[in-house]
């Protein structure tokens, strides 16, 4: 071959960016979605390294420095009620906050999209009887059921987990139902199994692929409410157990400090709501960019 | 028609079952003897034996289940542990008092709810647009039970203008219709009333939004029809989904009560769940769980079947 | 049209026998139990085709032309009936379901939704092949080769996504994918209907091309009866699920026998204003395929109905070689007062 037929044989096939690349992009002009993406990657961050960042030990009780206002000297934030620094106790509660937060929505992803995908394709009486099973625990209101299940078990991490990874997969389960059902209508599954592949190849290579995307924008939405449920069960002394820091955790022994140090007691509940709102706009960004038609 | 209804009555039968089924199943997860709450650490054999039987916790599980469920359908829900008094009497009670405050609460966040939507539909992607907007993902993103803190923190703590517990004056439990117990409803109500407003705002601005880009209503316009005459129309269009999640609002806050309940001491249903939790008393759980989620459970056949009969778009049968 | 001569001592390579396909209808009632209501898609036809020719499928929406082209692809399960290609039923030990989809393949009419979004336009051609144990790297470049000869440059399209392409380069894939596996039959079930008038031009142009340069078949599902006469070899009418009249296309749109096909050729809008037709052809609506009518199935808007058409359901009877009409007045002894043995002009 000369070099110039080797040139042409060679030359690079015009490329277009791939789904996720174009989500991308739309999403990186949504300024409120990237606004909320690097308060998330910040609060990712002191997850990651709040016990460095923390000025004083969380778990240092002082009793003569109990129940100090903000601007205290030394405690920029005040003290709790066993005169721990709050700047510290929030900084290091980010990371377990966070944890029983997503850690459920992320099983339940999973796990729901497993039944989910599973029925929808294979539809006919076995869909049926998966998805009314699911219809059941659908049926409970989430926060009774959380609170059933966890009051239940006990309470600890695990059961708080384990209870909220449950109330959250039957949501998903119906939601990925749903879109594996009607991809499966669509005319490409049907050219696909016209060629003889199998069942596991077909959800494989063109089912995943377009119910993936939604099921994940789905279960991003989740991750406000799992957080705000999560800190509620250790609110109400289900979830994270004393003397661990947890804002939740937080909220409730510092009720009774309401009247002498109001400010500081609403101080962690203010944490979870700046989490809850940026996920919330990280959701709803992510959402508006997967939606090809806008 | 009546076969939609019949139908979908009908279908609730199994999921009710299911739910039934998954009420005792709950408690019996519950690791550890259920009688232990009751009983005085250095029970004989012979009184364990007696207060065994007398709950019935000596019969296989489908026994139990069976004789549960049919107890349960004459109204016998079984004795409180902690408190000796039927099962069946503290739960109507609380959820009477649960039920004043959701309906409340759904009423005002229905209220302003739609006021905002509507407002951010008609004026889509303007300022008020993006205000309305915000204030409902503020709505929606609140821990409703800091919320709860913060408005006792404000508006008892501090300015003393609202009584920070209980349902009515020196800590009754019951309802009267005046205004010292208006006074303690008001906080619990607006603090429940902040998340069904966001969504229902979220929903009503988005259906707005959508009906008002509809090439129908350019030409109703265009023919001339007035402003008021549009405004109606889209109001119709909007009412029955904005009913039916309002619907949906009123049975999450009916059965996820317990946390403004917690915060406020309100003697609902809520309150009711804590203190089974703690005291490990298993019949008023159960007890209260299923009637709960039964109030669910057909508040959302009753929103469904009303919808259809509202939205001629939905098929019937 | 290329040459086909076929005779009655060919092997045809499809056979299609007794096909029947009823889909029962969710209840509508609160009883339990299998529904007895269903729609009657398919009902026990028979039909054959010939190795080379094109055969055009013709008939109004609902008539069961789409749910034929799903059975003769094995998409869906017959209710009764069976296929016979080159000899072999197809199911059979001997060619099992999978080597059959290696000789028959599809192309859908709506081209968007035939092809996976998420897929580039190499990936989704080659995705049979490998299905087919051909390794990744020869799939692709057989893909690619594909694309050139459907007319559509590699090096412009094969990395690009459907949602980038035009409705008849995305036809043009989809063609493209259907003849990855080098199948002998190619069933298109509207393929051009959804295109442009001069895009549907150069499609069909191209089909022609590629069925002589493979040597393949087509069955060709349409109801745009200028399209099906202009490809097909022989013609097929179905009406509610019944095949009604079939013969060589001349034979037909010169010359068509049943009062069916009759009212649907004189339903093609013409030019010429000697050929335009003042009175409707068809009276009332037709039919529901839940509940059709009894004995012929056509009897209820056909001019020359008469009781006995309410009473026996017509075979297929041959008028000539190889055309054949499913209609009393054909049938010899059938009943109806025009019937004879002879062919009757319409």
């Amino acid at each position: 071959m000369t070099t110039s037929a080797m040139t042409a044989a060679n030359a690079p096939f015009e490329k277009s960016p791939g789904f996720w690349a174009s989500v991308w992009r739309r999403f990186k002009r949504d300024k409120t979605a990237m606004f909320a993406a690097a308060m998330i990657f910040t609060l990712l961050f002191i997850a990651v390294f709040g016990p460095w960042l923390a000025p004083a030990d969380p778990y240092q009780a002082s009793m003569l420095k109990r129940l100090k206002p903000i601007g205290f000297e030394g405690y920029w934030l005040g003290t709790d009620e066993l005169g721990r620094d709050m700047v510290s106790r929030l900084l290091v509660g980010t990371r377990l906050s966070l944890f029983i937060g997503i850690t459920p929505v992320v099983l339940a992803f999973v796990l729901g999209s497993l039944i989910g995908v599973f029925a929808g394709y294979i539809g006919g009486p076995v869909n049926t009887v998966v998805m009314r099973t699911i219809d059941v625990f659908y049926a409970f209101p989430s926060v009774l059921l959380a609170i059933a299940l966890s009051g239940t078990l006990g309470a600890g991490i695990t059961n708080a987990l384990i209870s909220l990874t449950i109330v959250f997969i039957p949501p998903i389960a119906r939601v990925a139902e749903a879109v594996t059902a009607q991809v499966r209508g669509r005319d490409f599954v049907e050219a696909a199994r016209a060629s003889g592949a199998n069942a596991f190849t077909i959800v494989r290579v063109h089912v995943l692929g377009n119910v993936l995307g939604p099921i994940f924008v789905y279960a991003t939405s989740l991750i406000a409410v799992s957080m705000i449920l999560a800190s509620g069960l250790s609110f109400l002394g289900l979830g994270v157990k004393p003397p661990e820091p947890e804002w939740g955790l937080m909220l409730n022994t510092l009720r009774t400090a309401i009247y002498s140090q109001p400010w500081v007691a609403a101080l962690p509940g203010l944490m979870i709501f700046i989490t809850s709102i940026s996920f919330n706009m990280l959701a709803d960004g992510l959402r508006s960019a997967m939606d090809v038609k806008s | 028609m009546l076969a939609t209804i019949a139908r979908r009555i009908l279908y609730t039968l199994p999921i009710m079952l299911g739910v039934a089924l998954v009420c005792f199943g709950l408690v019996h997860l519950a690791p550890g003897d259920p009688l232990i709450s009751v009983l005085p650490p250095d029970a004989s054999a012979e009184l364990q034996k007696q207060l065994r039987t007398l709950y019935g916790f000596d019969r296989s599980l489908p026994e139990q289940f069976a004789g549960w469920i049919w107890r349960a359908l004459q109204g016998d829900l079984g004795t409180s542990i902690a408190s000796s008094r039927p099962v069946a009497a503290e739960v109507m009670r609380a959820v009477g008092n649960t039920l004043m405050l959701s309906a409340c609460a759904t009423a005002i966040g229905f209220f302003f709810g739609s006021l905002f939507g509507f407002v951010a539909g008609y004026f889509r992607d303007s300022v008020i647009d993006k205000a309305a907007s915000f204030v409902s993902v503020l709505g929606v993103s609140v821990p409703h039970y800091w919320l709860g803190m913060v408005m006792v923190i404000v508006f008892s703590a501090q300015l003393g203008w609202l009584p920070a517990t209980g349902a009515g004056p020196d800590g009754s439990g019951s309802w009267a219709w005046n205004w010292a117990h208006m006074q303690h409803l008001l906080l619990p109500a607006i603090t429940m009333s902040v998340i069904p407003m966001g969504v229902i705002a979220r929903t009503v601005r988005a259906l707005v939004a959508e009906i008002l880009a509809q090439e129908f209503v350019v030409g109703l316009r265009a023919r001339g029809l007035t402003e008021f005459g549009v405004f109606r129309h889209v109001v119709k269009n909007v009412a029955p989904t904005a009913l039916a999640v309002m619907g949906l609002q009123l049975g999450y806050l009916l059965g996820g009560s317990i946390l403004i309940e917690t915060v406020f001491s309100w003697p609902g249903t809520g309150f009711l769940l804590n203190s089974a939790i703690f005291q490990r008393d298993l019949p008023l759980l159960q007890g209260t769980i299923l009637v709960l989620a039964t109030f669910f459970v057909l508040l959302n056949v009753v929103v469904d079947i009303l919808q259809s009969l509202l939205d001629p778009r939905i098929s019937r049968g | 049209m290329s040459q086909v001569i076929s005779t009655a001592k060919t092997t045809p390579l499809l056979e299609v026998r007794g096909l029947l396909k009823h889909f029962p209808i969710a209840g509508k009632t609160l009883s339990w139990g299998k529904s007895k209501v269903s729609v009657q898609a398919v009902d026990d036809i028979s039909f054959t085709v010939m190795a080379g020719e094109t055969l055009g499928i013709v008939g109004e929406s609902g008539c069961g032309k789409s749910t034929t082209a799903r059975l003769l692809m094995h998409l869906i399960n017959p209710g009764a009936g069976e296929i016979v290609f080159d000899g072999t039923p197809v199911g059979s030990a001997a060619l099992p379901l999978k080597a059959f989809h290696r000789q028959v393949q599809m192309v859908f009419q709506d081209s968007y939704s035939s092809l996976n979004p998420r897929l580039t336009i190499e990936e989704s051609i080659a995705f049979a092949p490998q299905v087919h144990g051909t390794p990744k790297r020869e799939s692709i470049q057989r893909a690619r080769d594909l694309l050139s000869r459907v007319g559509l440059e590699p090096r412009r399209f094969a990395a690009r996504y459907p949602h980038e392409l035009s409705g008849g380069q995305r036809q043009r894939v989809n063609i493209a994918r259907a003849l990855a596996l080098q199948p002998r039959v190619v069933i298109l079930d509207e393929a051009v209907s959804a295109l442009d008038k001069s895009v549907e031009a150069q499609v069909l142009n191209l089909l022609q091309d590629l069925k002589d340069e493979f040597g393949l078949t087509y069955v060709f599902i349409s109801h745009d009866l200028n399209v099906v006469r202009y490809i097909s070899d022989r013609v097929m009418v179905m009406y509610l699920g019944k095949i009604v009249e079939m013969g060589q296309t001349e034979a037909i749109f010169r010359d068509a026998s049943h009062p069916y096909s009759q009212a649907l050729l004189a339903s093609m809008p013409a030019l010429d204003p000697d050929d335009r037709t003042e009175i409707p052809p068809l009276a009332g609506d037709p039919p529901n395929p839940i509940n059709p009518p009894s004995g012929c199935r056509f009897h209820t808007r056909c001019a020359a109905a008469e009781s006995v058409c309410s009473q026996r359901a017509p075979g297929l009877a041959p008028t000539s070689e190889n055309h054949v009409v499913s209609c009393l007045m054909f049938e010899a002894d059938s009943g109806h007062t025009r019937a004879t043995t002879q062919k009757v002009a319409a």
